[in-house]
């Protein structure tokens, strides 16, 4: 396959699958399964051709960047697009068992590819894209698609939690835009390269522009104090929808926050700036850490820790930026990435099976549950794992680098945030699973979960448990078009 | 007709994105917060348009205007979307108010707090 067809799959696979079960419904799962071959083994190209040939370019139609639009893949959207891959695979599977135990209509349950189609297209176009007025259009496809998703079960929670999603999403958009404004008035270019060479002095105007369209993609990537919208959201969205919002939706804002500041305007990245966005971080992983262990139920445990574990995304940039090693920090944050989408979207699932067989997820209700959903438990638990940081998870591999760079950079106090933070994680997941595990004399009747509900959950957690080892490759992977030259010395 | 300066644009599209900005955070109606966010869109659209006829003296510059043909789209799929969800919630909040005054008004309520904590 070449790269052309590689890219091209990419994008259009999903696209035409979209396309196609919106029209036809009742065959939407066929569909997604051969997107996710089709799109699976197009990202085993992409990797390859990334890994053997480093930053690969695909000019549209043959037109060059200033009229035309380019699609770039480097390790870190070959990495991204292979999360999405594996995610996305996953809930192909489990969602037609979860749409046929939840007793929905056949209406209901057709409606669901088309959307999750969409939002897989826009990941796609969303990574691969290499200029800012780009970014934006992958940026509203992907909140359409995931309001869409949220709205799915049409009862009056959930359409709220959708209304205020799309407000939230809309108003950071056109921030963002407006600043692609200001810095195409500036600059005369949209593409990220050109950027960054053109805007090296930086100026008031290019100060503005990176602030307003900072603080859009802030919002809609849900770091505190702008994280209000995301816990109703998730937690009142279908199991696979949540799973997909929160391992995969917000980290397509930060994604974009990262070549923004690293890339495109990497010339106003400030030690101020830097820490700033670092305490922040700091700011999410207490507060919901300390959300997640006060809640009542099971999801909005879950959503409350997404909140404090994208927090962890962010002390990467103070760890990183500036002179020195940055790399470190930089591939444990992308590490850390990878192992939390797939720990989140575990969890999520495994959540959904607990509260399809509960009736509920109260999670003084989940007494013994052990005793009918031993894997789901075990799933949850391993999930837990890795975003508490025990060896071997990805969870472990990406906080011990961003650790070893906080230590090397002398800058405790992050080294006290990872600590604090993981203690919380901890504290968070074993209050479930106490709950879990304790023994009950008569188990309250459960309703049944199909197996593969069971065994995709799993899948997915196992992965996140031991992607420790795939730390070595991810790095590797990572290093290609990475900002720092390969000896780590100095910044180019 | 004197023409006016690009400048006056500029300012003109920055201050409706304010007034839809404000507009958006402090009205409770969901329709006139989708109305709201069109404003905020045509302030933008504004801007990038008298940022054209800065940026390029004789003839504007075509690119900011593929742009904002681009954001239009998309700002009419944004609204069409939020038209369709404030509908939906309309109904289902109607049909709340037809249950309470149906009797098991209690009961629906209660639910409906819990799951929303």
């Amino acid at each position: 396959m070449s790269l052309t067809w590689a890219m091209a799959l990419l994008v259009l696979a999903p696209l035409a699958a979209a396309a196609l079960s919106f029209a036809l419904p009742a065959i939407g799962r066929w569909l997604a399964l051969a997107t996710v071959a089709a799109v699976g083994s197009a990202v085993v190209r992409v990797a390859e051709l990334v890994l053997g040939g480093g930053v690969q370019v695909h000019r549209v139609g043959g037109w060059s960047a200033p009229l035309g639009i380019n699609l770039r893949a480097d390790g870190l959207a070959v990495l991204m697009l292979a999360i999405t891959a594996i995610v996305g695979g996953v809930v192909t599977l489990y969602t037609p068992a979860y749409l046929a135990a939840n007793r929905s209509s056949p209406g209901q349950r057709q409606r669901f590819w088309s959307p999750f189609l969409l939002l897989w297209t826009a990941l796609d176009a969303l990574f691969l894209s290499s200029d800012i007025f780009n970014l934006y259009v992958t940026l509203e496809l992907l909140a359409l698609a995931a309001v869409t998703l949220v709205a799915l079960v049409g009862k009056r929670p959930a359409l709220e939690a959708a209304m205020r999603y799309l407000f939230v999403s809309l108003a950071a958009s056109l921030l963002y835009l407006l600043g692609v404004g200001l810095v195409y008035g500036q600059y005369a270019t949209l593409d990220l390269a050109l950027l960054a060479e053109r805007s090296a002095t930086g100026g008031p105007t290019l100060w503005v522009a990176a602030s307003v369209m900072s603080g859009g993609l802030l919002a809609k990537a849900a770091l505190f104090p702008m994280h209000f919208w995301l816990p109703p959201a998730h937690a009142n969205a279908p199991a696979p929808v949540s799973a997909l919002l929160s391992s995969l939706v917000v980290k397509g804002s930060f994604y974009i926050l990262l070549r923004l500041w690293f890339e495109g305007f990497s010339g106003l990245m400030t030690p101020a700036a830097a820490q700033l966005f670092g305490a922040l971080g700091a700011a999410a992983i207490l507060w919901g850490s300390l959300n997640a262990l006060l809640a009542p139920r099971l999801k909005r445990l879950v959503a409350y820790s997404t909140v404090a574990q994208l927090g962890y995304l962010f002390l990467l940039v103070p760890l990183a930026a500036g002179p020195g090693d940055g790399f470190t920090a930089w591939s444990g944050g992308l590490i850390f990435l990878g192992a939390h989408a797939c720990a989140k979207a575990a969890m999520f699932l495994s959540a959904g099976n607990m509260l399809h067989a509960a009736g509920n997820d109260r999670i003084r209700d989940l007494d013994g549950v052990t005793h009918v959903l031993p894997l789901s438990a075990f799933s949850f638990g391993l999930s837990g794992m890795s975003l508490v940081g025990l060896p071997p998870s990805g969870g472990f591999a990406g906080k011990w680098l961003l650790l070893r760079a906080a230590i090397a950079r002398g800058q405790w106090w992050w080294v006290a945030t990872l600590l604090v933070g993981s203690l919380l994680a901890a504290a968070y997941v074993i209050r479930v699973l106490l709950h879990a595990f304790t023994r009950v004399e008569a188990p309250a009747r459960h309703r049944p979960v199909p197996r593969v509900m069971e065994w995709t959950a799993l899948g997915l957690a196992a992965l996140a448990a031991g992607l420790g080892f795939a730390a070595s490759g991810s790095a590797t992977l990572l290093r290609v078009g990475a900002p720092w030259p390969p000896a780590g010395v100095g910044r180019g | 007709m004197p023409e006016a300066s690009p400048t006056l644009y500029l300012l003109a599209g920055a201050l409706l994105f304010a007034i839809g900005f404000h507009s958006l955070l402090v009205q409770p109606h969901v329709l006139r917060r989708v109305m709201a966010l069109n404003v905020m869109g045509v302030g933008v659209f504004l801007l990038f348009a008298a940022l054209a006829a800065r940026t390029r003296g004789e003839t504007p510059d075509p690119v900011p205007h593929a742009m904002v043909l681009t954001g239009i789209v998309v700002s009419v799929c944004a609204t069409g979307l939020a038209l369709a969800l404030a509908h939906r919630l309309e109904a289902a909040e109607e049909e709340e108010r037809e249950d309470e005054s149906a009797g098991d008004g209690r009961q629906a309520r209660a639910e409906h707090e819990e799951t929303d904590r």
